[in-house]
């Protein structure tokens, strides 16, 4: 039977990898940590820090986006839009920006339905997330991974 | 921002229509982000912030837009038509200068 | 540098040498393909062509609108606006976008829009040329091409531009910078694969000026050329010169019978 041998060199690279490795998760966790510190920043700003739930609100944006320049988004939220119960904003957050505001856009009951479209920059692959404000004061939210290609040819 | 913005809103509808209004503008959008390829400075953000559509003088839709905002943005919108009337969109740039544009309704 | 220019060869033949894992069925693509040849739309992503679909949300339209007023903008010491000879457009330009660059017997070479506009500045209307990329000329460009849109590709390669179509297929074969590539590479031996996260396109000429996402405004096709000898590394000419003239011809003839669709809206 061999016995599996390990120079004094090669265990201090197994070592070293793994303090390299350990090191690497730390940095991308914390950076996604502080992507997640200044989402929620922003959504409270934007909102408060009421409770939110899921639901309620369609977010419709491309799986892969060609250009992370111009990205189309649209989104609807389900309400009867009266006078008595209709969609005030929905706040548009892309978490992995150099800041996560991207559009508030505010509603009336004359809107019909809670329903709007624009094109958005996202600086690569992340979460889009809106955050629908209601005339009571509920709080709804919904999410969509977008993925951003990059590299190819510019010009 | 001297630019002609484009709208369409339907030259005609019925009562208690839902219409689709799509609204389109030129303009940079500078995040404030960018630095100068030669001079290595910021350049500094001017983007357009808001955009209001008012019907015969009341707001009837807006919207607050930051740097993740598209150059050239566009913005489509619904509104629940009851009575002829005039819309007015009107766009405000960072430096506060405004770009506004009319469009009629009529109801049958 | 000589070190790092292998490395970039090399990754440049790695990216080219995956195939794509996209086979494209039977995709019917209607006007946007002529027999083989397929417009950049048929390689763009659904969001992207929808973008372009309506003329309405087309942000390329905004230069279109910018142009039409230009035209009709008087200019220059001869007090005269493009309008002043050459009229109504949608009657005088209506086959100018299928048809440019064309030879130019007056001056005696090969003459785009672009160049043809800045001739009638200085010569016609006394006014300082354009920028090859300004907002004006972009805009009046749009414009002119955009009444000949949805008409078929259709130059002329014979007579005095016979030579210049000669001089754009050897530009368009000849390998150069760095990464040692043709143009054919990319565009004809690996149109539909993939460069890195990009599907090649055959590199077609049609939609010229092009509204693109990455540049976020309508560009000129010599600032496209500019930008893939750039990709290979290679030093770019200036927009306008007799060298990417003649690639226009050529480019264009490569796209022969596919409709004129300025403004595309392309990544």
């Amino acid at each position: 039977m061999m016995k599996p041998e390990i120079s004094r060199r090669s265990a201090l690279e197994l070592i070293g990898g793994g303090v390299v490795t350990a090191l690497l998760a730390g940095t991308f966790a914390d950076v996604a940590k502080a992507d997640a510190k200044m989402l929620a920043e922003a959504i409270k700003k934007a909102v408060g820090d009421g409770a939110m739930k899921e639901g309620k609100i369609t977010l419709d944006l491309p799986e892969i986006a060609e250009n992370g320049n111009t990205v189309p988004v649209g989104f609807s939220v389900e309400s009867p839009m009266t006078e008595a119960d209709y969609v005030k904003t929905v706040h548009l957050f892309a978490e992995k920006n150099p800041a996560a505001d991207v559009a508030s856009i505010h509603f009336t009951p004359a809107s019909g339905v809670a329903k709007a479209a624009l094109r958005i920059r996202m600086a690569g692959t992340q979460n889009v997330v809106a955050v629908a404000e209601m005339s009571d004061g509920t709080l709804y939210t919904a999410k969509k991974l977008v993925k951003v290609t990059i590299g190819g040819c510019g010009g | 921002m001297a630019s002609k913005p484009r709208v369409r809103v339907p030259k005609k509808a019925k009562a208690g229509e839902i219409i689709t209004i799509k609204s389109l503008i030129s303009h940079k959008m500078e995040t404030g982000q960018r630095k100068d390829k030669k001079s290595g400075e910021k350049i500094p953000r001017k983007i357009i912030n808001k955009f209001v559509c008012t019907f015969n003088g009341k707001v009837v839709f807006s919207a607050d837009w930051h740097p993740a905002v598209s150059a050239n943005p566009y913005m489509s919108f619904s509104y629940k038509v009851m009575e002829s009337g005039e819309f007015e969109f009107t766009w405000t740039d960072d430096d506060g200068k405004t770009v506004s544009k009319k469009a009629k309704i009529m109801v049958s | 540098m000589k070190r790092k220019a292998l490395v970039l060869a090399g990754v440049g033949a790695a990216a080219l040498a995956v195939p794509s894992v996209m086979t494209f069925a039977a995709e019917d693509f209607g006007k946007y393909q002529v027999g083989d040849t397929r417009s950049g739309y048929t390689f763009a992503k659904v969001e992207t062509r929808a973008i372009q679909d309506d003329d309405f949300e087309n942000p390329g339209m905004l230069w279109v609108e910018h142009g039409e007023e230009v035209w009709e903008t008087v200019d220059g010491k001869a007090g005269k606006s493009c309008k002043s000879c050459h009229a109504d457009a949608s009657d005088t330009m209506k086959n100018v976008g299928s048809t440019y660059p064309v030879f130019a017997k007056d001056i005696g070479k090969l003459e785009n829009v672009e160049n043809r506009i800045n001739r009638c500045r200085t010569d016609n209307m006394k006014a300082k040329p354009w920028k090859y990329d300004s907002r004006d000329m972009l805009g009046v460009v749009s414009y002119v091409k955009r009444q000949s849109f949805g008409q078929p590709m259709n130059v002329k390669i014979d007579g005095g531009a016979a030579s210049w179509f000669k001089k754009g297929e050897e530009f368009y074969n000849q390998r150069r910078g760095q990464l040692d590539m043709a143009c054919k590479h990319c565009h004809v031996d690996n149109a539909g694969n993939m460069i890195r996260a990009n599907t090649l396109s055959q590199g077609q000429g049609n939609g010229f000026p092009t509204y693109r996402l990455k540049w976020q405004k309508p560009g000129s096709l010599h600032r496209r050329f500019r930008g893939c000898n750039k990709q290979v590394r290679a030093k770019p000419y200036k927009t306008g010169t007799d060298e990417y003239l003649a690639l226009e011809l050529y480019v264009m003839w490569r796209g022969q019978g596919l409709p004129v669709e300025t403004p595309a809206v392309r990544n």
